[in-house]
């Protein structure tokens, strides 16, 4: 879950553009500056790492996991390396 | 209350939410320096009541008026020698420093420089914006060669100051230099600094929009925090490119800003001289009718 302070955001887009998962995006209402402050998508993959919190610079955003719900945050999206010595030992 | 977890419950214990939201541009770096802060401080586990924030004039300057905790919003420049004296009353006090470029390198330079020598216990954070922000985008002693300011409006042709170096130079106790986009290591830094009984200085590069981006033609404000991103290079990084890297690497690793810790050493700090310095002449007042022979033995010990 994601708590965002409507009136503190000055709409940087900070947290919509570096997002790792790009689960942002601008919400359809405006708030008191008339800015359009971020909202979780409909489907998002939003794993809690709390960049947006961190990088946010007016301190509008918090994030709150919600554990129950959600599959545990991987540590890379990249599949794991396999070296070529183990596969040479494999071989044999 | 326990343990903080969310930035919710961080922002209700160090923030004076009257004074929120604040007078910072949209898509400045200011706020993530005082979050960075807020973050270091609340894993230290430090009282409030015995931390005290001095500022300077200048828009990082007005960031101890968010904190909740005491604070001392001083002359343009002279936060340093204001936080010397803060030191000097009362030796007990976490001192934190919130300075500009303009503030610190510019006007300030010289305190800068002899609480660096001195080696006073106090924490530096120099918010690095490349220009004069607040009031309207003046040539700083950091803006890069090339760069535009109102009074430089064809281009710098002045070497900019690197601070890192002078405080490195000067034999600071701690000496970091990081980018607001990156959220782990400098509140690392920030930590690590507060702890060093010494000086230490954290320099963090911020994107200013408004009065730097905007003029210099370096985009909108996602495209400012990526130029951040793409124009520096780790310490450790730039000495590999430069012990084994070809001539290309090296002639682009040149043009890039170096992030990273500097400098790490322990070095005997000034109070805590000054107390023994204090003690030793206190001891010889007793035996203040002995000869200048003892009174060298005394020195000896």
């Amino acid at each position: 879950m994601i708590l965002i302070n409507e009136d503190w955001c000055k709409g940087c887009q900070i947290c919509i553009t570096r997002c790792p998962v790009d689960a942002l995006e601008e919400s359809d209402k405006l708030n008191r500056r008339g800015v359009r402050p971020p909202k979780l998508k409909e489907n998002n993959r939003c794993n809690f790492c709390r960049l947006c919190e961190l990088l946010c610079p007016d301190l509008a955003i918090t994030v709150i996991p919600d554990e129950e719900t959600k599959e545990k945050p991987k540590k890379t999206l990249r599949p794991p390396i396999v070296s070529v010595r183990s596969i040479g030992r494999n071989i044999k | 209350m326990g343990e903080i977890k969310t930035a919710g419950e961080l922002n209700k214990k160090y923030l004076r939410e009257g004074m929120w939201p604040t007078i910072f541009c949209n898509g400045c770096g200011n706020g993530v320096v005082l979050e960075y802060t807020f973050w270091a401080l609340e894993e230290l586990g430090l009282d409030m009541d015995k931390v005290a924030f001095a500022s300077g004039i200048g828009c990082s300057s007005r960031l101890p008026g968010y904190i909740n905790a005491d604070g001392l919003h001083t002359t343009h420049g002279r936060a340093i020698a204001f936080a010397t004296g803060l030191k000097a009353a009362n030796p007990d006090l976490t001192v934190i420093i919130f300075t500009g470029d303009g503030d610190c390198a510019g006007i300030g330079g010289n305190h800068f420089i002899h609480a660096a020598r001195r080696n006073i216990d106090m924490t530096v954070i120099m918010i690095n914006n490349f220009i004069y922000g607040m009031t309207g985008g003046q040539l700083a002693p950091t803006t890069p060669i090339g760069g535009i300011a109102t009074t430089a409006p064809y281009g710098n042709i002045e070497h900019p100051f690197d601070l890192c170096v002078v405080a490195k130079a000067l034999g600071a106790s701690y000496v970091a230099r990081w980018t607001v986009s990156h959220p782990y290591q400098p509140i690392k830094s920030i930590k690590e600094g507060i702890q060093k009984k010494g000086f230490s200085y954290i320099e963090f590069l911020a994107p200013c929009p408004t009065a730097y981006g905007r003029r210099n033609k370096l985009g909108d404000i996602q495209r400012l925090w990526e130029w951040y991103d793409k124009n520096t290079i780790l310490i450790e990084d730039y000495e590999r490119i430069m012990k084994y890297g070809d001539e290309k690497e090296k002639e682009r690793a040149k043009k890039m800003i170096q992030i990273g810790v500097f400098q790490d050493v322990e070095k005997p700090e000034f109070f805590t001289e000054y107390q023994k310095l204090v003690e030793r002449l206190q001891g010889n007042t007793i035996t203040k009718t002995s000869s200048v022979k003892s009174k060298k033995m005394v020195v000896k010990k």
